[in-house]
């Protein structure tokens, strides 16, 4: 019978199945960060239990970490006391851990690819919705809670509610690559199915669009699935993919042989039936800028901020939601997007702080200034992405332009460390949730790509990128 | 795990769609290390203003609300982050239910792992239990609502039922299945990551 990718997956990890209820699968990757594990770990120690599998497990710290100099002592104790769990329980339970001074930490999502730990055909999990973000590689990658984090360090397997096979076909062809980009298409995609589109299901993204997608890119699109509600997003696996993950750190010694096998196989089959279908079309697509207080309030940069009626089509609960969001993000309908200005600039987090996503957004900062009335910062996504772009230089293009260059770590995505918007502030941020007081209470995020975050930050408001003088 | 049962008490009307849980609890108390206490911050950022003093129209401020145990919502309950902290403050704070017509699937997996029933049911039934001030009654085992002047069923899995009817712990079930998860760890070709 005809198959999708996702079924594939799902099929071949069930350990247990059931009639009337979840099957029990297997987990091939669990990653750990130090925010979701702590109270999993105390679970262990309260049942005198073991971990199954730490060959299998891997853990780092990225959301409490500062991005100051490494070398200074973490001053908020709660975080400093988080920590120390994390390298307590790792060294417990004899879990790899790549510590603050590891030349391999990094946002979990980020160095799961990096080092070749994230496979093609696996089910991955951590304690973080974004792990969604792997399913870039044609991998089963979801969130889970801290009781499922417990559940998997014990068995190194989950039970799970099925899920359905939702296809978002992206068609037709971006005129100009360098300004839209792998954001606009997740935001506008998010955009028309809302924050709810996807839940119960496990999205595959397909077309030529993605097809043509680097490896970077196809992770920013995977990482906002969970944005869209679903609980996982993959796309199958290509040359591109295979060649990404060759020769890593942890890419597996037969991985030739691997890959022979993933290549016919992991794939779709023609017939196989969508129980849900999405088609974009990507011919006229603009640079996007969320507005409101979920990523699905998101307007075309030449657009003009909607009214609550006009956004809501006649739902009377969306429409109090939309007053509510124009309140706090204190927007008047109307408003040109272009004439929103901005004190704050985030280039970070999982979905936009890899090599590439900082190449582009250091190709609009060169030559030129941070506006005076801003304050802007770059966050990479990893110490490797770090270093990479140290190679390159780029550094010195952000640090010329006024822009802070940090260490690695979640930062000013969710304000966990010191790295926070004070009350009041608006912030153009290349993260993924324009959540109330997600960077900080008070704080008012506007979602963007690397590009247009950074053209915001040269002129102090949002600005169609397309019209930006390129060096 | 305590088992559930029944559920008798008023709702808390939560009358917001796509509510996430930074909002449920947010971010500055995702440090603590331990999964009790968490009730004293749930909401916290829509119920204290900026000097930690409740603000006096906000739901959970309201006196006659204070012992209900049942929560009703809108649409998309428990977006965004995957935090358990969100169902480990619900519970702290005293709720046992929690009805929508849609949750998110992370929230909704994490209710049944600490005893909370969540329900997911129709709007037009969300409507009508958001206007009740009187008692209604949650039985888990017979699958219905009932208020005073009707009967509602719900769906709910047979597996996620019995969890919390026996209130069950999955690991230990799962250790039932040990010699099977041995066997595919025998088949499997996905090599460690070590």
């Amino acid at each position: 019978m005809s198959q999708t990718l996702f079924e594939k997956i799902w099929e071949s990890h069930v350990v247990v199945e059931k009639e009337n209820g979840p099957s029990l699968l297997y987990i091939d990757r669990h990653l750990i960060h130090e925010v979701t594990s702590p109270q999993a770990f105390d679970g262990l120690r309260m049942k005198k239990r073991k971990v199954r599998r730490p060959d299998l497990t891997i853990a780092t710290m990225d959301h409490n970490v500062p991005t100051s100099k490494r070398t200074l002592q973490i001053i908020d104790q709660t975080s400093a006391i988080q920590i120390q769990t994390l390298e307590k329980n790792c060294k417990e339970f004899c879990i790899k851990l790549f510590d603050m001074n590891s030349p391999y930490q990094g946002i979990v999502h980020v160095i799961g690819p990096q080092l070749g730990i994230t496979l093609p055909g696996t089910t991955i999990v951590c304690g973080d919705s974004h792990t969604s973000t792997q399913g870039a590689f044609g991998a089963f990658a979801f969130g889970i809670g801290t009781s499922d984090i417990e559940h998997v360090l014990v068995s190194q397997t989950l039970w799970l509610e099925t899920l359905k096979p939702f296809e978002i076909q992206i068609e037709g062809k971006i005129r100009n690559p360098f300004a839209i980009t792998a954001k606009d298409i997740i935001l506008s995609i998010i955009k028309n199915i809302g924050t709810d589109g996807g839940i119960g299901t496990v999205i595959e993204y397909r077309g030529q669009v993605i097809t043509d997608l680097s490896m970077e890119q196809r992770m920013t699109i995977c990482n906002m699935s969970v944005e869209a509600g679903a609980r996982a997003g993959l796309i199958a696996p290509d040359q591109k993919t295979f060649d990404y993950l060759r020769g890593r750190k942890y890419t597996p010694k037969n991985y030739e042989d691997l890959v022979e096998l993933w290549k016919d196989d992991l794939k779709s089959d023609p017939n196989a039936k969508f129980e849900k279908s999405f088609r974009l079309n990507v011919d006229d697509i603009a640079p996007q800028v969320s507005w409101g207080t979920n990523p699905a309030m998101t307007s075309d940069v030449t657009e003009t901020v909607p009214s609550p009626e006009e956004f809501a089509k006649g739902d009377e609960i969306q429409q109090k939601n939309v007053e509510k969001a124009l309140q706090y993000m204190d927007l008047k309908p109307g408003t040109d997007i272009t004439d929103i200005n901005i004190d704050r600039v985030f280039i970070g987090s999982c979905t936009n702080a890899r090599l590439e996503d900082l190449i582009e957004a250091s190709k609009v900062v060169k030559g030129k200034k941070v506006s005076k009335k801003v304050r802007a910062m770059v966050v990479p996504g990893s110490q490797m992405v770090k270093k990479e772009a140290e190679k390159m230089g780029l550094d010195k293009i952000f640090k010329e332009a006024n822009f802070d260059w940090r260490e690695s770590g979640c930062s000013m995505c969710l304000g966990m460390n010191p790295d926070i918007l004070k009350p009041g502030e608006r912030c153009a941020s290349t993260s993924n949730r324009n959540f109330e007081g997600r960077q900080g209470a008070g704080g008012r995020t506007h979602l963007v790509s690397p590009v247009m975050a950074a053209a915001a930050a040269i002129v102090g408001h949002f600005v169609d990128v397309r019209e930006m003088e390129i060096n | 795990m305590e088992s559930f049962k029944k559920v008798k008490s008023t709702v808390t009307p939560f009358d917001r769609v796509n509510v996430d849980t930074d909002q449920i609890i947010p971010k500055q108390f995702l440090k603590l290390i331990h999964k009790i206490g968490f009730g004293k911050f749930l909401f916290f950022n829509w119920r204290y203003d900026k000097n930690e003093q409740p603000i006096s129209n906000f739901v959970l401020n309201d006196k006659k609300y204070n012992n209900s145990k049942i929560f009703v919502t809108r649409d998309n309950f428990g977006c965004g982050s995957s935090r358990e902290h969100a169902v480990w403050a619900l519970k702290d704070y005293g709720f046992d239910v929690i009805i929508a017509p849609s949750f998110a699937d992370i929230f909704y997996s994490n209710c049944f792992k600490n005893g909370m029933l969540a329900i997911k049911i129709e709007s037009k039934i969300v409507n009508k239990l958001m206007n009740l001030t009187s008692e209604i009654e949650v039985d888990l085992e017979n699958q219905t609502i009932k208020t005073k002047t009707e009967t509602t069923s719900f769906q709910i899995d047979s597996y996620k039922k019995k969890i919390l009817l026996e209130g069950l712990d999955d690991i230990t079930l799962t250790f039932q299945y040990l010699d099977k998860i041995a066997d595919f760890e025998k088949k499997t070709i996905i090599p460690s990551v070590l």
